[in-house]
């Protein structure tokens, strides 16, 4: 089943008389179960197109459809609520609320989902354990280590129950064991749960993980590359 | 909402000392505010009531026409049946009957214009206080005819003293020119000193022998509270057609102008307080949101709508003023009830504060529907405050938390 679909995807940037292709024309399909990642050098246009694949950044051509919905056509707050019920969203800085505990930044996602107190409470407790914080629940982001914070952000990201999760660059920021511990875990939740994952990295030890490795040069695909 | 109000108390105290300075400064503001509007309801309430106390009384009843030119002939008709009306109405404390001639005083080196107030003793000390008011001699404690009672800016003008003999000199109905002796028997000192440099008081009593009548042209009602006067008011009014009755607002329409005034003056130092804290609030929310704007385009990233933004952002700008508004109004309250009984010494300023009716030491005081009115008034105040802000963050671009940091 086709989770993302893109059909020529293009993204302009106008900046006065400057023009900038970031994405051109790019057409991928990702099914469900996936665990791919979308690589190339810096400025490629890798961020771009998660950006546009997650809602977050308008489309200047083509079209962008999940699990069979086109999300072009829709307003900014359509977006929000289709991005709060679709996508689950990982980024390199690891981007959690510094006032709320682990587990309250879990329960914040289902919280805006409007999610009873008791499953919060049980679904946020269950995916901490997943991702190795269960002695971390009532710890703030500041006081966990990098690697720790982007597990929390992972669980964050899982427990809206998407139908797939943005990673962007998740591991710039990590130490190689952090790293290690990061990837092992996503790669489970992939293969057990089939959650399908989408990264963009440059990061080797993300691409030698991954299992479908889309090449992205100039904002055109390359290579598309499954193992 | 309890999410919303924990992560919006939390992100208050990321930067305590931030808050706590705008919070200062709500405390600071509210409390100058309430201080300035007791104090100030406080120096009126005091004019007024010294006004009332020493001279006009609550209520006065005239002959129709007197008021018009405060001519003596305008007597009160029917004192005897007056005094009766006046007797049986329950809203009544005390009366004074009080006959009032324009005339001249005279000592051997100076004259000078002033009111003539005969006044009965036993009666006038039920409706003014007037004895209290005695600074040399007594309040007509003699056995001699023509006592009289001068005020001490008066007595220093015409320089005479205690048992000094004065002239005055008055017309009576007829238009005949009356002249009497008179001993000073003593000498009082108002918190208005241009009253007591226009007013003398006389007993009726030889006041009617100069005269050669028994006739009053005012009757000084005192009512048993500020709060009764309206309602004794019309309710002599409507018995007392014949008469001219009216209240202290209606004889001395500059008292209550100046309570109308003093109103509106404090209505605007509150709102040019208010306006001075939205600009401290609006700062100190426009640079939360600055800093954050990464984790609230973030949130808006992971799918929280924009009015649940709007909220967190309102919500935090509500604790603010919700920390520094009691606080402040605490602070005020705290402080009116101390000086409202120590009072505030502004001897330093006396004569000047004399000279309009006031005495020397203010005793703030606020009515509690203030606090209430503050309240709306930071309620709504820090809702605008925090249209702008809330604004600001609502124009955040999600892409900026993921394409930075």
């Amino acid at each position: 089943m086709e989770i993302i679909k893109t059909k020529n995807l293009s993204k302009l940037y106008k900046n006065n008389e400057l023009e900038v292709l970031a994405v051109d024309g790019v057409s991928l399909s990702i099914r469900q179960g996936e665990f791919t990642a979308i690589v190339g050098p810096s400025g490629s246009g890798k961020t771009t197109l998660l950006n546009m694949i997650g809602g977050l950044d308008a489309i200047s051509d083509g079209s962008v459809e999940i699990a069979g919905t086109n999300i072009n056509s829709m307003n900014e707050n359509e977006l929000i609520d289709f991005r709060l019920k679709n996508i689950g969203f990982v980024f390199q800085a690891y981007n959690l609320i510094p006032v709320l505990t682990a587990k309250e930044n879990v329960e914040f996602i289902m919280l805006l989902q409007g999610i009873s107190p008791e499953e919060r409470k049980k679904r946020s407790e269950e995916l901490l354990t997943q991702v190795g914080l269960e002695d971390k629940f009532n710890v703030r982001p500041n006081q966990l280590s990098g690697g720790q914070q982007q597990r929390v952000a992972v669980a964050r990201a899982l427990a809206s129950r998407p139908r797939f999760i943005l990673a962007d660059e998740p591991t710039a920021n990590l130490d190689s064991q952090s790293t290690s511990k990061l990837l092992d875990i996503m790669a489970e939740m992939n293969k057990k749960e089939n959650i399908t994952f989408l990264f963009s990295t440059h990061d080797q030890r993300v691409i030698d993980k991954a299992r479908r490795i889309v090449t992205i040069e100039d904002g055109k695909i390359i290579s598309d590359e499954v193992r | 909402m309890k999410t919303t109000l924990k992560i919006a108390w939390r992100n208050i105290w990321r930067t305590p000392l931030r808050s706590l300075i705008v919070i200062g400064s709500i405390v600071l503001g509210i409390w100058a505010g309430i201080f300035v509007v007791a104090f100030c309801y406080g120096l009126n309430k005091q004019r007024t009531t010294s006004s009332i106390e020493s001279a006009i009384s609550h209520i006065q009843i005239h002959h129709p026409e007197f008021r018009q030119n405060f001519e003596g002939k305008f007597v009160l008709e029917e004192p005897k049946a007056l005094k009766e009306t006046l007797e049986n109405e329950e809203g009544v404390k005390a009366y004074a009957f009080r006959s009032l001639l324009f005339g001249m005083i005279n000592s051997p080196i100076k004259s000078n214009g002033v009111q003539i107030i005969g006044v009965h003793k036993d009666e006038e000390k039920k409706v003014t206080n007037l004895h209290s008011k005695i600074t040399a001699g007594t309040y007509f404690e003699t056995k001699r005819k023509n006592a009289i009672l001068i005020g001490e800016a008066l007595a220093e003008k015409l320089k005479v003293r205690l048992r000094s003999k004065v002239v005055l000199t008055f017309q009576d109905q007829e238009n005949n020119i009356i002249s009497g002796a008179f001993r000073v028997c003593g000498i009082f000192k108002t918190q208005y000193t241009k009253y007591d440099e226009n007013h003398v008081f006389i007993q009726n009593k030889d006041l009617h022998r100069l005269l050669k009548t028994e006739s009053y042209h005012q009757a000084a009602l005192l009512s048993h509270s500020l709060e009764d006067v309206d309602e004794t008011t019309h309710s002599l009014e409507s018995k007392l057609k014949n008469y001219d009755v009216k209240d202290w607002k209606r004889i001395s329409p500059e008292l209550a102008y100046a309570d109308e005034v003093m109103e509106t003056w404090l209505f605007l130092i509150m709102i040019i307080i208010m306006l001075a804290l939205i600009f401290g609030i609006i700062n100190t929310m426009l640079m939360a949101v600055f800093e954050r704007r990464k984790e609230l385009g973030m949130l808006m990233a992971i799918g929280m709508n924009k009015s649940k933004v709007f909220m967190l952002i309102l919500t935090e700008t509500l604790l603010l003023s919700l920390v520094g508004a009691p606080s402040g109004m605490l602070l005020g309250a705290l402080t009116i009830k101390i000086t409202s009984q120590t009072g505030i010494d502004l001897s330093v300023v006396g004569d000047g504060l004399q000279s309009v009716g006031l005495g020397n030491i203010i005793y703030p005081v606020i009515d509690p529907w203030f606090y209430a009115f503050i309240s709306i008034l930071v309620f709504v105040f820090t809702l605008i405050s925090a249209i702008y802000p809330s604004k600001k963050a609502l124009k955040l671009k999600p892409t900026e938390a993921i394409r930075t940091l």
